[in-house]
């Protein structure tokens, strides 16, 4: 299996490290939703510390692929997932996982930002709790928010309602709330798509920041943000099977200067272009 | 960008008619306000008869005296204290049993035919008149469960009779909250029990509340049940606890209206003032509690 590469990018920090182990081994995933397949035949590694972007066009199966990799599709009633998802070698889906600590190390962060109708201490607090890690929660909540880059927007009133603040405010909220069960992963789905330039900008910039630490995978319709943040690019697109039904396919994954710059297939090079999607 | 039909032709607009035509929209605007004033007069009517009879009456020895012989020394003491621990009761019974139903009806139960049918049965049990429900109670709390005449076999039987109100309104107020809410306490690592107890459910209480209260206010109001199971229409005591015998203000209220002498015309007035403030209370109640947490999304 061929290992990403990751390349040096003269435009971004430069990562001159060789390609790390990957946090994610995809083996020929197949998700479907009561028989009907949203995409199928995915073999990727996912590295670590890395910024990874899954682009393709609407329906491709982009969220759904995401999904996949905190189990968040176990909550979609008729929902199946094959092939093997292995995460530091461990078979996502074998029947001793418990998807609740799942998700407790693979943190998620929703299209429209979505904290609960409580206080922004409360928001981070909430997963800090229900995982019994209560020992120090100010302190906890606080380093949460620090990195999420908005204690300094929220510290003088932690018992602000989280609707107050705004849009990308909730959703660097989001992050912090997915950051503070000191997960290793953190997936986004699509997390700028709500948000203003600024916003989007600074959620860019935390991005940058958190891939240090974490491994983030992000989707994303956005090819310039996919170029400006990712180090990695997958790029999956909508195909017809046998029978007619449509079902996203991977078509091409590697470094993300490379898939921009020298795509490999010619359906890539398509959609990157706006030929097509 | 379309030409004028035909060159020289100005469509004539006075036609005349403008006259005939409002007067019709006038007549039917007027026969709509006829239809409005119909009802608000004759409950306004209503309030004014009962306002001016027992206006005087309603004052401390109304509310803290027993009933009795003379019209004048007449309370309603013990039937304020009786429907006071049926709406206790009733409240403490019916609210758990309907949250508890509404939650598994919306956030637990399969999507199948077994909800439907379950769903179709709750919306049926709100039109079973109330006195079906008095029967059932005299049947399962008075007789089966040897409750006798009390007020917890009241309050049962009240709780049953608002409940399926009680699960409609807390399914609508399950369903407000966003699934966005759900996902973000899953994706934490909550597991179904803690989204629905720490994040659904506290986010949908001002609305089940809402619900709760709509309930008890149908629920003291109601007579025809509790003289079915047996409370009492004349009462010279104080109920003490929930098995003690009871009356509550409605039947007070009929028992008094039927007495002959004239007077009790102004003490049941009294009672009829009592209950009515009693249920605008609960009502502007319910609807601080919907304007006070009502969440835009």
């Amino acid at each position: 299996m061929e290992r990403v590469q990751v390349h040096v990018d003269v435009a971004r920090p430069v990562r001159v490290e060789a390609s790390p182990e990957p946090v994610f081994e995809l083996r020929d995933v197949a998700v479907s939703y009561r028989g009907l397949p949203a995409v199928r035949g995915v073999t990727l590694d996912i590295p670590r510390n890395r910024i990874t972007a899954i682009i393709g066009p609407s329906g491709s199966g982009k969220s759904t692929l995401l999904r996949a990799l905190n189990r968040m599709n176990d909550l979609i009633p008729g929902a199946r997932v094959e092939g093997k998802v292995l995460y530091h070698g461990q078979d996502l889906y074998d029947p001793a996982v418990d998807p609740v600590e799942v998700r407790r190390h693979v943190g998620m962060v929703f299209q429209k930002p979505n904290p609960f109708p409580k206080s922004v201490f409360e928001n981070v607090a909430f997963g800090l709790r229900v995982h019994g890690m209560t020992d120090d929660l100010k302190g906890r909540v606080e380093a949460a928010l620090r990195r999420a880059a908005l204690w300094d927007e929220v510290k003088d009133d932690l018992r602000r309602n989280a609707y107050e603040l705004s849009g990308g405010q909730q959703q660097r909220l989001c992050i912090a709330r997915a950051i503070a069960l000191e997960p290793d992963t953190i997936l986004m789905d699509e997390p700028c798509s709500a948000l203003d330039p600024l916003a989007t900008a600074q959620i860019e910039d935390l991005m940058r920041e958190l891939s240090e630490t974490y491994s983030v995978v992000i989707v994303t319709h956005n090819m310039q943000q996919a170029a400006r943040v990712s180090d990695v690019t997958a790029f999956i697109t909508v195909e017809a099977d046998e029978r007619g039904r449509r079902c996203g396919v991977l078509v091409e994954h590697g470094p993300t200067d490379r898939i921009f710059t020298n795509p490999a297939d010619p359906r890539t090079e398509s959609y990157i272009t706006g030929r097509f999607g | 960008m379309s030409a004028p039909a035909v060159a020289g032709r100005v469509p004539a607009l006075a036609t005349g008619r403008r006259a005939e035509r409002s007067l019709g929209a006038l007549a039917f605007h007027l026969a709509l306000l006829l239809a409005l004033l119909v009802a608000l007069l004759t409950l306004a009517t209503l309030l004014v008869d009962v306002a001016s009879k027992g206006a005087g009456w309603v004052d401390r020895g109304f509310l803290s005296s027993l009933d009795s012989r003379f019209p004048e020394r007449a309370g309603i003491r013990p039937a304020l204290v009786g429907t006071a621990w049926l709406m206790v009761l009733t409240a403490l019974i019916s609210f758990p049993l309907g949250v508890g139903a509404a939650i598994y009806l919306e956030e637990m139960a399969p999507r199948n035919r077994l909800a439907g049918f379950l769903e179709l049965n709750v919306a049926n049990l709100a039109a079973v008149p109330s006195v079906i429900y008095g029967l059932l109670g005299l049947a399962a709390f008075v007789r089966a469960m040897q409750l006798g005449r009390s007020i917890m076999a009241g309050s049962l039987t009240l709780a049953l009779l608002i409940l399926p109100v009680i699960i409609v309104a807390s399914r609508e107020a399950l369903r407000a909250v966003p699934g966005s809410i759900r996902e973000a306490a899953y994706a934490v690592g909550a597991t179904s029990w803690q989204v629905t107890w720490r994040q659904v459910l506290p986010a949908a209480l001002p609305g089940m509340l809402t619900g709760l209260i709509l309930g008890l206010s149908r629920a003291i109001g109601e007579t025809a049940p509790l003289i079915t199971l047996g409370a009492l229409t004349y009462v010279n005591f104080v109920p003490r606890h929930p098995y003690d015998r009871f009356t509550a203000i409605p039947i007070q209220i009929y028992n008094w209206v039927s007495r002959p002498q004239t007077e009790y015309q102004h003490v049941a007035a009294a009672g009829i003032i009592l209950l009515l403030g009693m249920l605008l209370a609960m009502n502007a109640l319910a609807i601080y509690l919907r304007n006070r947490y009502e969440r835009r999304w």
